[in-house]
């Protein structure tokens, strides 16, 4: 039974990516024999070719993507050059954790509300700095470029990044390597980034990949804060898919397989870069250079991370503000009228979306617990080496943009008569979640001191019991912890949700990005509040049970 | 001969009494019947219903309507908010295309216009079933003939009114004294407040009405909007794209972007960002400031030739699942309960599609004794109701206009 378990989490996996896959490419040549597509032609192409705006779609999100990864990165990098090891470094840590599990919807809604030309942050200060009596007409979210989105994709994808470097750095040994070079005179910054740097990216660089084909691909963010005509290429598939005009069908899976191009053309811009960044950083780091810009480097990175922790908490705080808001105008700082009954008067209809929400969310997260453990025990037991192919097949469905294979996987989901189940949601969702559930749980897993199985297999027990009595109750936090993390990343899936869902479930985040379009501020804020805490829950559950099921096991407990 | 007699009495009570028995089943039950049985089908059955969601208050009545449906019926509704009602088309017919003829995962559709006529002409509709709807006998068909004539479609029962809408437009007379009397009026006052007027971004449905409502003030040939469009198209329309290129550079962002829908601009005005906003209530200015979305000192205005005004209804896929759950959804909405607490303006404030004069002493006073709201033109300040123009001009001019601004 145990055996299978590896083949059967990598089918679960990765047949609906290739299937998903498949069922965007034939309709893109014209094969789709529901619409009456049956002979192979490339008339989608053509037209995708000449849709007015389709450069402009693709070099949006070729640049967002791109500059939201690089910008990301390098401020996680210059917070770890300059902070690393001091006691700071560990308090941006704690700050920017919770931000990991706020789904990006949320954010963004927050987002543009924080720096629209009527928003918060012009709001304070107006109008006497400003003199602005009315909102300067300003086009700040979306604008034209698609600053204001690369913005709120920094924001999210900051906690991200670093927590996977804090990571990979307990996978090398950094403190070594940095007492060496700074006893080599070599500066702080400059010692992190020229000898730990190049230990640490190999370890990160699937994340950063995974962080690249999400922002070249978004569809949710994009929505709320891309530039709209045009806007970038995925939510313009998805308007696509949505046409009522159905021979835009396959129009859309030729643009969702153009979306596919599209990130690996970013990825490999990317190897181009890191390429050139190399080479130059290669002979930086044998150049000798102690550093010298190591005081003006530490203020600045550290006032990056702060801004980003800042703008992902007032992001949140601002629609928090709004849910309790009556009435809220410019330029009033805060609103004039307060109230309860957003909350109240919201009661009914959040009901349906919080229900699907937390039974998919739990569903998702249990089963690719199951699945995980399965496999990690397997490999455990049969002495198995895991390679790192193994680990880039489990970032498939983290690399391939979503609105590729989702796409299509909804085509053969309709084709069964599986699209619109509650079942179909779940399997969508632990696509996304499985990935998140491995990642957290591998090391703790892997890092298990061996003697204590050792030592219950020689008093008899067999290895299942074993595993629940000795490994699971070990494990606990870990198991709870990565739970939680699948759990939020479940919270937080959009497209899956639209297109398995098929309209017959919706979930906090689907209405928030439907509401956000124009609805009222204030619902959006109880949305969004929610979004944000549900999984914040989940965490708190996930760290409290544990601390208090073993109050009385000191060694059980974690140090503080 | 008695014995006889008494076989032939027993034969002929035996035939009236299987008489009586087929008489049931062969002929049509009565209406009350067959809805009764429509409503003991219904019991139980969950009904999606897909209805734009873009504006809050309009989510609340939908809610409300699903406690009053399942306290009453056992029918169990759910609101699948949409962006844009093409989304629901679009999901029946590749449900068609891909031959799901039952068990369809849309029950109810909140449509009207060119919505209505794709679906009506590919047959994508159950019915029809207006008629059957006991409520529907309190419609005004006679001085609400958009009740019957959609976008100049006849309606032949495949979709049920639900409310009468008609284009007005908001602003705060605490900042802007003397809005607009006319559509030229609009760009003069473009032209000398710079960036503070727009409309939302076509498709949307505020945003094609008030193209429509420009294009009726503009073109000289009114007329042959109420015929479908053809090779007169860029005649007819030429007046109106030259009007939105000349306001182009004076709107809000200079043009360059537009709000999504009409809550998302009444959000504008509220924020400061425009003077103007426009809606298909005329109650919604009152609505908006009971809610707290407006300012206190926000009014209505009309335009002097008059705006577009029509009706729009609910409608049954031909492939839903719940049926029978969707159409008693849609004869409660026709209640004179549901109605009315529809055109309160403390809760969204949408016109009622029933004639007054049909209706009980007790659920006239429903009506009578709704407030009529603060910023609520009274009816004979309301101005002239202008026929919406055939559905093929809203889809040409949608086009042409995502053409030129879209992209």
């Amino acid at each position: 039974m145990l055996r299978w378990i590896p083949a059967l989490t990598l089918t679960l996996f990765l047949a609906p990516v290739a299937a998903g896959l498949i069922g965007t490419l034939l309709p893109s040549v014209g094969l789709m024999p529901v619409l009456g597509g049956t002979t192979l032609t490339l008339a989608a192409w053509r037209e995708l070719a000449e849709w007015p705006g389709i450069g402009t779609s693709i070099r949006l999100s070729l640049t967002t993507g791109l500059a939201a990864t690089a910008i990301s990165l390098i401020i996680v990098f210059a917070c770890c050059a300059t902070c690393h090891g001091t006691r700071l470094f560990g308090t941006l840590r704690r700050l920017i954790s919770p931000l990991l599990s706020v789904p990006h919807v949320a954010v963004a809604i927050g987002f543009a509300y924080l720096i629209s030309p009527s928003g918060w942050i012009v709001r304070t200060i107006s109008p006497w700095a400003t003199g602005w009596d009315l909102p300067p007409d300003l086009a700040t979210a979306p604008d034209q470029y698609g600053l204001t989105y690369i913005a709120a994709l920094v924001v999210k994808e900051v906690p991200f990044l670093l927590l996977m470097t804090i990571a990979a750095l307990g996978q090398t040994r950094a403190a070594e390597t940095l007492s060496v070079s700074r006893s080599l005179g070599y500066g702080p910054a400059t010692a992190w980034l020229k000898t730990v740097l190049p230990l640490v990216y190999p370890q990160i660089r699937l994340p950063v990949l995974a962080v690249l084909a999400f922002s070249t691909s978004a569809v949710d963010v994009a929505l709320i804060l891309a530039p709209s005509n045009p806007p970038p290429l995925a939510p313009l598939v998805l308007r696509w898919f949505n046409d009522p005009d159905l021979t835009r069908h396959f129009l859309a899976a030729a643009g969702a397989s153009l979306q596919l191009a599209v990130v690996i053309v970013a990825v490999a811009i990317w190897y181009l870069l890191e390429r050139v960044v190399v080479r130059a950083g290669r002979r930086w780091a044998t150049g000798g250079d102690r550093g010298r810009w190591g005081g003006i480097g530490r203020r600045t990175s550290i006032g990056a991370t702060t801004i980003v922790i800042f703008m992902g908490f007032m992001s949140l705080h601002g629609m928090a503000i709004w849910s309790l808001a009556r009435r809220w105008r410019y330029p009033d700082v805060l609103p004039s009228e307060w109230t309860l009954g957003n909350w109240a008067r919201q009661a009914d209809s959040l009901a349906w979306p919080v229900w699907t929400t937390v039974s998919v969310g739990v569903a998702a997260a249990l089963i690719a617990l199951a699945l995980v453990l399965g496999c990690l025990e397997n490999e455990k037991r049969y002495g198995l080496q895991p390679t790192t192919r193994m680990l880039w097949l489990l970032y498939t469905p983290l690399l391939v943009p979503q609105v590729a294979f989702l796409f299509g996987g909804q085509v053969l989901l309709s084709w069964v008569g599986f699209a619109g189940t509650w079942p179909a949601l779940v399997w969508s969702h632990l696509l996304f979640v499985l990935p998140y559930i491995f990642l957290s749980l591998t090391d703790p897993f892997r890092k298990l001191d061996e003697r204590y199985i050792r030592s219950a297999l020689c008093l008899g027990a067999s290895p299942t019991r074993t595993f629940w009595q000795v490994k699971m109750p070990m494990l606990l936090r870990p198991v709870l912890v990565s739970l939680a993390v699948g759990f939020a990343v479940s919270v937080s899936q959009y497209l899956p949700t639209v297109f398995a869902g098929g309209g017959r479930y919706v979930t906090l985040t689907t209405e928030a990005v439907t509401l956000a379009a124009g609805a009222d501020r204030r619902v959006v804020g109880v949305y969004v509040f929610l979004q944000a805490a549900l999984p914040f829950v989940a965490f708190v559950i996930a760290l409290g049970l544990p601390a208090w099921l073993y109050r009385d096991r000191r060694a059980l407990r974690v140090a503080p | 001969m008695d014995r006889r007699r008494f076989r032939q009495a027993a034969f002929g009570a035996a035939v009236f009494v299987v008489g009586l028995i087929s008489d049931i089943g062969i002929y049509p039950a009565s209406a009350d019947e067959a809805w009764n049985n429509v409503v003991a089908s219904a019991k139980g059955q969950e009904v999606f219903w897909n209805a734009w969601g873009g504006d809050e208050r309009i989510n609340a009545y939908i809610a409300w309507v699903g406690d009053r449906v399942s306290a009453q019926y056992g029918v169990k509704l759910r609101h699948v908010k949409l962006s844009d009602t093409a989304e629901a088309v679009r999901k029946v017919l590749a449900e068609k295309a891909a031959g799901r003829n039952d068990g369809g995962s849309v029950d109810l559709i909140w449509i009207n216009g060119e919505n209505f006529k794709a679906m009506k002409g590919q047959k994508l509709l159950h019915g029809p079933f207006a008629k059957t709807l006991p409520n529907f006998s309190f419609v005004d068909v006679e001085d609400k003939p958009t009740t019957i004539l959609d976008f100049t479609v006849p309606v032949d029962g495949y979709e049920s009114p639900w409310g009468m809408a008609k284009l007005v437009f908001m602003y705060d007379t605490a900042r802007l004294k003397t809005p607009p009397q006319s559509i030229t009026g609009f760009l003069e006052f473009a032209k000398s407040n710079p960036s503070r007027f727009t409309y939302p971004a076509p498709p949307d449905f505020i945003g094609t009405t008030f193209l429509k409502q420009a294009l009726y003030e503009l073109t000289p040939t009114p007329d042959v909007l109420q015929k479908p469009a053809g090779d007169n198209f860029d005649a007819v329309t030429a007046p109106l794209w030259k009007f939105l290129e000349d306001m182009r550079p004076h709107q809000w962002r200079s043009g360059r972007s537009f709000p999504k829908n009409g809550p998302a601009q009444r959000q504008l005005l509220d924020d400061g960002e425009v003077e103007i906003a426009i809606s298909f209530h005329p109650a919604d200015a009152s609505s908006a400031i009971a809610n707290g979305l407006l300012p206190k000192t926000a009014r209505t205005f009309v335009l002097d030739r008059g705006t577009i005004g029509n009706t729009h209804f609910v409608a049954i896929p031909f492939n839903a699942r719940s049926k029978e759950g969707a159409t008693v959804v849609a004869n409660f909405l026709l209640s004179p309960e549901a109605q009315a607490h529809k055109q309160n303006p403390q809760i969204w404030g949408d016109d009622t599609v029933l004639a007054m004069g049909r209706l009980s002493p007790k659920d006239r006073e429903l009506f009578d004794s709704l407030p009529r709201g603060v910023a609520t033109l009274p009816p004979d300040k309301l101005g002239a109701t202008l026929p919406e123009p055939h559905p093929s001009w809203m889809t040409r001019i949608e086009k042409s206009w995502l053409q030129q601004y879209g992209q």
